[in-house]
């Protein structure tokens, strides 16, 4: 059915108790044209643009845990893509102008919030990193303006400005087609739409075993709950990438860490916009239910736990009382820590592997929620092609051994 | 926070102490580099196992006493099973293999 006023209204009448199941929960058929590992807004959103986009709707997204339950659900929402390399303006642009018009498009209020980004500057170092980054951006199209102190006061009023802090705010670079996303509903949105296209979303079911024919394709999935024959196979397995290319016989240039984020008790609206500071190393959002929603780096050693250290959220909550001394006596609610695939130049790997009928999505470390809708769209048609996109072309798994990194690690001027 | 037991001070110390240093027994290629390929360079440089499981790793004493040393964790649980010095042989090659809990297999897709 079609969420609109009417149906809101019709269901209001009877209580809201006969709302019908979003998406149905599907046991395997034997065969698929297209098989998605991993069922986070990534996984779904390429198998809802395979049906929509490029006609091919005999596929499967299959997911080891619950829809979403990933780093989808463990993100701290932001939404961005002031990016320094011309890649990497492409890729996280493409995913901005999806954004826009997402809601309407899978008929889902995904709650997109142009509220815009603010990154702060420091010190001297800062200045320039930034000042440069809005100029790059400027000449790749994509929104980016320097504000002065004092402007960023006015932006974003909690912010202390006073020159005697140990960290004054010289300026910031402000996106403001940038923002936030309820990213549960992201991954829902994409799972009712594609769903309704004919798309499979089987939960619940880990992937064991890749089998490949003797001439090196794939045939399909081992999985617990039986083989499923497969054309092609999309891998978007977040942090468990490395596990699942491995069945395929390819190491990959990926190492997981936890990376951690938490939220405060709800709280009145006070805080407009996302900012974000490398130097003193936090990023912070108030979502719509109130809850002040922090984050900050990555723990220093792999892990698949789902959970890091205290003195890493700690850091964190220290970080954002320096900036923002206002939230001093501001109590913590919840803390959780996702697992995420990073790459050793910072930017994804998305394309083809040298295994033929299998592709990749991954890589996107801490930062691939922003990205969600793009790669989807340029993993969709990857597959589709069997060759990628102009826009994820330069994000092959090859860049590893030819030396064509991009080198978005070093571009940012922080430590990831 | 994980307590870490480093074999050169041979006590357990807070996590704060160290500094990860990446997956352990990855040798420096002995090729001359103008023998190599991009692939072999690859290997060393970028490509790395990332083990769901039982995981050997670098370990730095960075704020202690100053010294690598390698040890075997489990990324799943986070939990040590052994810690050795630099030049000694991973403890599945070794006879204090014997001593380590037998790896559990938590979940996955293993």
């Amino acid at each position: 059915m079609k969420f609109s006023a009417a149906s809101l209204f019709a269901n209001a009448l009877s209580g809201h108790k006969k709302w019908p199941e979003q998406f149905p929960n599907k046991e395997p058929k034997s065969r698929y044209d297209v098989v998605i590992v991993g069922a986070g807004g990534h996984g779904l959103g390429a198998a809802y643009y395979l049906a929509k986009k490029h006609g091919i709707t005999n596929v499967a997204v299959i997911e080891k845990g619950w829809l979403g339950g990933g780093n989808t659900g463990r993100n701290t929402t932001i939404i961005r893509s002031n990016y320094l390399f011309d890649e990497s303006a492409a890729l996280y642009d493409h995913a901005v102008d999806l954004w826009d018009g997402l809601s309407q498009e899978l008929n889902y209020n995904i709650m997109f919030s142009k509220r815009g980004v603010l990154m702060l500057a420091h010190n001297v170092h800062d200045v320039q990193s930034f000042t440069r980054h809005v100029h790059a951006n400027r000449l790749n199209g994509v929104d980016n303006k320097w504000l002065t102190p004092e402007e960023c006061k006015d932006f974003c009023p909690p912010l202390d400005i006073s020159q005697n802090r140990r960290y004054p705010v010289m300026g910031g670079a402000l996106q403001m087609r940038a923002g936030t996303a309820r990213h549960d509903s992201v991954a829902w949105g994409y799972a009712r739409a594609a769903s309704k296209l004919g798309v499979d979303i089987i939960q619940n079911c880990a992937v064991t075993g890749i089998r490949r024919a003797p001439s090196g394709e794939v045939t399909g999935v081992e999985t617990q709950k039986g083989f499923i024959g497969a054309g092609k196979i999309g891998v978007s397995a977040a942090g468990n990438t490395s596990v699942i290319m491995e069945m395929a016989g390819i190491r990959m240039p990926l190492e997981s860490f936890p990376l951690q984020a938490l939220v405060s008790e709800p709280i009145k609206p006070v805080f407009p916009c996302v900012v974000m500071s490398n130097a003193v190393h936090a990023y912070i959002s108030q979502s719509d239910k109130g809850e002040l929603v922090l984050g900050a780096g990555t723990d220093q050693y792999t892990s698949y736990s789902q959970r890091g250290a205290l003195h890493i959220s700690e850091h964190n909550i220290s970080a954002i009382c320096e900036i923002f001394p206002i939230f001093r006596r501001q109590r913590m609610l919840r803390s959780w820590g996702g697992v995420v695939d990073v790459t050793h130049d910072r930017s994804p790997i998305l394309g083809k592997t040298p295994v033929p009928g299998l592709y990749v999505n991954c890589g996107w470390g801490t930062g691939g929620f922003k990205a969600t809708p793009g790669a989807a769209d340029m993993l969709a048609h990857t597959i589709a092609h069997d060759s990628p996109h102009r826009i994820n072309a330069p994000y092959t798994l090859q860049r590893f051994a030819t030396g064509r990194l991009i080198d978005e690690a070093a571009a940012a001027a922080v430590e990831h | 926070m994980m307590l870490i037991h480093c074999p050169y001070c041979e006590e357990k110390r807070p996590e704060i102490e160290f500094a990860y240093a990446g997956e352990a027994h990855i040798h420096r290629p002995v090729k001359d580099a103008d023998d190599m390929t991009d692939e072999e360079w690859s290997h060393f440089m970028f490509l790395r196992d990332n083990k769901r499981g039982d995981h050997a790793e670098r370990w730095w004493h960075a704020n202690g006493c100053n010294m690598f040393f390698n040890a075997v964790r489990n990324t799943v649980t986070d939990k040590f099973l052994v810690t050795y010095k630099m030049g000694e042989l991973p403890p599945k090659a070794s006879a204090s293999n014997a001593k380590l809990p037998a790896a559990k297999k938590t979940g996955g897709a293993k």
